[in-house]
């Protein structure tokens, strides 16, 4: 196959998943680079996804195998571009690929050499709450389900090296530079979360049953740290009482963030619902300011939620978290904007639906592909209107939540959007796929 | 019929430590031991590693040596590693139906990790009754079929536009079809385009002239589709231009862009009988033919017949915009002019939204929020102007406006006719009566018929930038089985049996996939499987009352046989027999 008839994906996240996909199914070579040591992104990590209530994982495990298996798509996790020269329909790329001191070709991804590694370290997957080991898969799904050797962490006890019997441990791993030649560019880096630390009114980091929304979520989780049992991570206790804050960082004009993160509103629906299945005797409240019901089937789920469920909602923006520092509960002060008084509400857990903001490190990459960023840092469209998924540089394309806050099915269309328009100028410089 | 034309089968076992997964848990030798004792199993074997480059070269160094014809590997779940061994046994030319996957992995060891006397019996259990299915499975082939180079895109406004021009310049060949007599839908009655807010007519125009220089594009107008049949890559289509003129099309994918229209709010509001209470839509159309002339005050009323609580229960995302642009245009043209919003939630997502919202505060738009229970009210007031009423929800008082225009937001809702186009393209309309997509997370511009999608507000509402951007997913979706020329369709399909078929239509109703249709013979009506649309899924075979449907691969004999060989009923079989 012909260097100028591939495309670079950057990220394996759902949007570098399908738009690989979409690619790589019509014959076009592509090659998928994502920093972490597994593919699948933000949506590996969710417990289900609204509003069909699917298991995240489930839908999304076999996408990760196909892109896994497909002759045409070259994974290169755990590594990162460095440097992007040339132009549309000729870019020379070259990527880092991290030394993970595991042969893939000989890791089985049986497991046993985590299960001897004394080393306990915060598990990122799981955003912190739950320990993984110096050796280790992000999660039991990875793609690829090789282990990785975080180096920082590991105290060279050489436990692996011994129990490993397919003998894939190699500590003398160098970091490799890979030159690629790709007729187009897929970018598709997605989001991260907005350091709730720096609201120090809802005492997140200060108070242990404060929790972001996607530490919430991998508490609900069964592949969580208390295997999806929803219990308090201060003293175990089953909580009673669950409060949501919207907007935090967001929509703001002091610190934070100006814009919607668009999905919050109704992924807060969803975990309540979720809470209220795991257990029908703690309540539910969410506080917000405007609900943001704008998607398919979105005013509907909060319905349900409302009708069904019995989540509560309270049109109110919260002024202060304080904890009892002999329970850990927390009392959350607010004034009710539609009775203009100030009340409070006991809860045991209080969970933060921060901004949504672009990923830290998309910056540098930006500059290494030289793409402009908007006022917020997310990649610019050539044209918001007319040209979503163009770039101000031909044949680099973005898509997903890197261009703008959007839900699933939204980068999933988006997507395959980059994909047609990456398509387009592999077609164009071979001048193949004529009719 | 089937034991017949068997061969005999010459089945090989391969039992799989995966390491201590199942190693550790089960005794593994034994139960190679117990495979061996199977009838028909020549050869039984355990790896450390069954799915490692070792573990695939002795499959088929096997195959060759003890010229086995069936395969089973005793290891983890099918999801994963069916697709790796069955390539393997491709590899060594066994035909990859020929190759069966027991999973005593997440079947048994994870889940019985303390048992280990048991979860040994339990994984022979499971190895004895895939070797009862293995040996009556057949080979299969997928066939192919051929994928005509053509799209057909319904639907002439900025969607199907923009999918129409991506699909051309990916070089394939389009028919684009528009019932009006001119392009471009929606847009044509646009003022200004938010969040860039330039002239609807200005970017539509280029698009138009785009698509009507284009060589590769057909456009057809004041045009319906009249008749559709086939399946992917093969779709015949009519098309039929007035009365009479009809065209007819061979056509490989799709495209549903048929976008949506306005609720007319007759009787609400006093609409239909105030003239000067409008719809948003007719305001846009007086900004953009300037025939707006001075109001003293304007009320805007969102969630008109949208977010029901039974009926149109959905939001339809573009009216806080398009009412929030409005009013900021209706202050720049008149400064004098105050424009009340009166709304429940404000829809000002994503990006660049909420910089309208405040720049509109800015501009002295006085937003009013009330509840869905107390909903304003407009009353013919005094000299000719009209009077709303409505409970300030934040301030917690009711106001009083006088008004000389009230502008209502109405919700996009589906076309009429597209009942009728659902029916003949067999793909689904929703509740909300939008069309309706093969999944709402990961398969959102696509049907659950092959070659079929779908973009825009045929969709569910959305905005200009939204319905351009499904727009181009979609090019990409429909270019796919045209850039592949051939598509290998599904082995695992259904077989009629023509002579025990009643045509009693069940499975053509119960078939997602339309994949069912009806034929006579002999003065018979029967159904016929269209292999390349169906699945596999067996819920034509299931519903069947006359026992005439048979789902390949997965035929009542072999999934008897399987379940003969499970530990209670064989138990029980031998008890009776």
């Amino acid at each position: 196959m012909e260097a100028n008839k591939s495309i670079l994906v950057i990220g394996g996240g759902i949007a570098g998943i399908q738009a690989s996909l979409d690619l790589a199914s019509r014959g076009m070579k592509v090659y998928l680079v994502e920093k972490t040591p597994s593919i699948g992104g933000r949506m590996s990590q969710l417990d289900k996804t609204f509003p069909t209530m699917d298991c995240s994982m489930c839908i999304l495990a076999p996408k990760m195998i196909e892109c896994f298996r497909h002759p045409n798509i070259t994974l290169l996790t755990y590594s990162e571009v460095k440097e992007v020269k040339g132009s549309a329909g000729n870019f020379r790329v070259k990527i880092l690929k991290k030394p993970r001191f595991v042969d893939l070709e000989k890791c089985t991804g049986c497991g046993e050499c985590a299960q001897h590694c004394p080393v306990e370290v915060p598990n990122e997957f799981d955003m912190g709450l739950g320990v993984r080991k110096a050796i280790y898969v992000p999660f039991p799904q990875a793609v690829p389900l090789k282990y990785t050797i975080d180096d920082e962490n590991c105290i060279k006890c050489r436990l692996c090296q011994r129990m490993c019997k397919a003998g894939s441990i190699d500590y003398d791993q160098q970091p490799e530079t890979i030159d690629l030649n790709v007729g187009a560019i897929v970018v598709a880096t997605g989001f991260e979360l907005f350091d709730a630390r720096t609201r120090s009114e809802y005492g997140y980091g200060k108070y242990q049953n404060v929790l972001t929304s996607l530490e919430f979520e991998r508490l609900l989780s069964a592949s969580g740290p208390t295997g999806g049992h929803l219990l308090r991570l201060s003293d175990g206790r089953i909580p009673r009482r669950i409060a949501f804050i919207q907007c935090v960082g967001s929509r703001s004009l002091k610190g934070g963030v100006s814009y919607c993160s668009s999905a919050c509103c109704v992924y807060a629906t969803k975990e309540g619902i979720l809470i209220r299945e795991h257990n029908p005797e703690c309540e539910v409240y969410v506080f917000y300011n405007d609900l943001k019901v704008f998607g398919k089937g979105f005013q509907e789920f909060v319905n349900r939620a409302k009708d069904e469920w019995g989540v509560k909602y309270v049109r109110a923006l919260p002024g202060e978290v304080v904890e009892d520092p002999k329970t850990g509960d927390l009392t959350i002060w607010y004034e009710d904007t539609t009775e203009n008084v100030t009340k409070n509400m006991k809860a045991d857990i209080v969970v933060l639906c921060p901004a949504l903001v672009p990923r830290v490190a998309s910056k540098e990459l930006a500059g290494i592909l030289g793409l402009e960023l908007d006022e917020f840092g997310f990649m610019k469209s050539k044209d918001p209107l007319f040209a979503p998924v163009d770039t101000n540089r031909p044949g680099i394309y973005i898509c997903g939540y890197c261009q703008g806050p959007k839900d699933i099915p939204e980068s999933v269309a988006q997507a395959s959007g980059s994909a047609a328009r990456a398509a387009e100028v592999i077609i164009v410089a071979t001048g193949k796929e004529a009719h | 019929m089937e034991q017949s034309q068997k061969e005999t089968s010459r089945i090989g076992v391969f039992i799989c430590h995966c390491g201590i997964n199942i190693g550790g848990v089960v005794n593994v030798p034994e139960v190679v031991e117990y495979a061996k004792t199977l009838p028909d199993v020549v050869y039984a074997e355990d790896n450390l590693y069954t799915c490692s480059s070792d573990g695939l070269n002795k499959i088929k160094e096997s195959i060759a040596k003890y010229n086995l014809n069936r395969v089973i590997v005793a290891s983890c779940t099918p999801r994963t590693h069916e697709p790796l061994f069955r390539a393997t046994c491709e590899e060594a030319g066994v035909n990859k139906y020929l190759f069966e996957m027991a999973n005593i992995r997440e079947h048994c060891s994870w889940a019985h990790m303390h048992e280990h006397e048991r979860a040994t019996e339990k994984a022979k259990d499971i190895v004895r009754m895939a070797v009862a299915k293995a040996r009556l499975l057949q080979p299969q082939t997928e066939p192919e079929i051929d994928v005509t180079p053509s799209a057909l895109v319904i639907g002439g406004g900025i969607s199907g536009i923009i999918a129409a021009l991506c699909l051309a310049d990916q070089r394939f060949k389009v028919s684009l079809v528009e019932k009006e007599p001119e392009l471009g839908g929606m847009l044509r009655n646009l003022h200004k385009l938010y969040p860039t807010m330039q002239d609807a007519s200005e970017g539509l125009e280029h698009f138009i002239q785009a698509v009507k220089s284009n060589k590769s594009i057909d456009v057809f107008t004041s045009t319906v589709v009249k008749e559709v049949k086939g399946f992917i890559g093969n779709f015949k289509v009519t098309l039929q231009k007035g009365n009479s003129e009809t065209a007819n099309l061979d056509i490989g994918t799709i495209v549903v862009a048929t976008g949506a229209t306005i609720f007319e709010p007759v009787g609400m509001y006093g609409y239909g009988e105030h003239e000067n209470v409008i719809t948003q839509l007719q305001l846009e159309r007086l900004l953009k033919e300037g025939q707006l002339k001075k109001p003293e005050k304007v009320v805007m009323i969102q969630c008109v017949g949208s977010r029901e609580e039974k009926g149109r229960t959905y939001c339809s995302r573009v009216c806080c915009m398009t009412a929030l642009k409005n009013a900021m245009f209706i202050r720049e043209l008149y400064p004098e002019t105050d424009v009340y919003l009166l709304y429940r939630d404000l829809q000002t997502y994503g990006q660049h939204y909420e910089h309208h919202h405040r720049e509109a505060q800015e501009k002295g738009i006085r937003f009013i929020k009330y509840a869905q229970e107390k909903p304003p009210e407009v009353v013919a007031g005094k000299n000719g102007k009209l009077e709303v009423n409505v409970y300030h929800a934040l301030l917690g008082e009711q106001i009083k406006i006088e008004s000389d225009l009230v502008v209502l937001s109405t919700p996009l809702i589906q076309h009429k006719d597209a009942k009728e186009l659902s029916k003949m393209l067999k793909v689904p309309l929703g509740s909300d009566g939008f069309f309706f997509e093969a999944h709402v997370k990961l398969r959102p511009i696509e049907f659950a018929t092959d070659g079929i999608y779908v973009c825009g507000t045929a969709h569910s509402p959305k905005d200009t930038a939204e319905s351009v951007s499904q727009a181009f997913g979609v090019a990409s979706r429909a270019a796919i089985p045209m850039a592949l020329k051939r598509l290998r369709t599904e082995a695992i399909t259904a077989l009629v049996d023509e002579d025990l078929c009643s045509g009693c239509r069940i499975c053509e109703a119960v078939c997602e996939y339309s994949a069912i249709e009806m034929q006579e013979k002999e003065g018979k009506q029967t159904s016929k499987v269209l292999e390349a649309l169906c699945k596999g899924c067996g819920t034509c075979g299931a519903s069947c009352p006359t026992g005439a449907i048979t789902m390949r691969h997965f035929t009542d004999n072999q999934l008897v046989a399987q379940v003969r060989a499970a530990p209670q009923v064989a138990k029980e079989v031998t008890k009776h027999d």
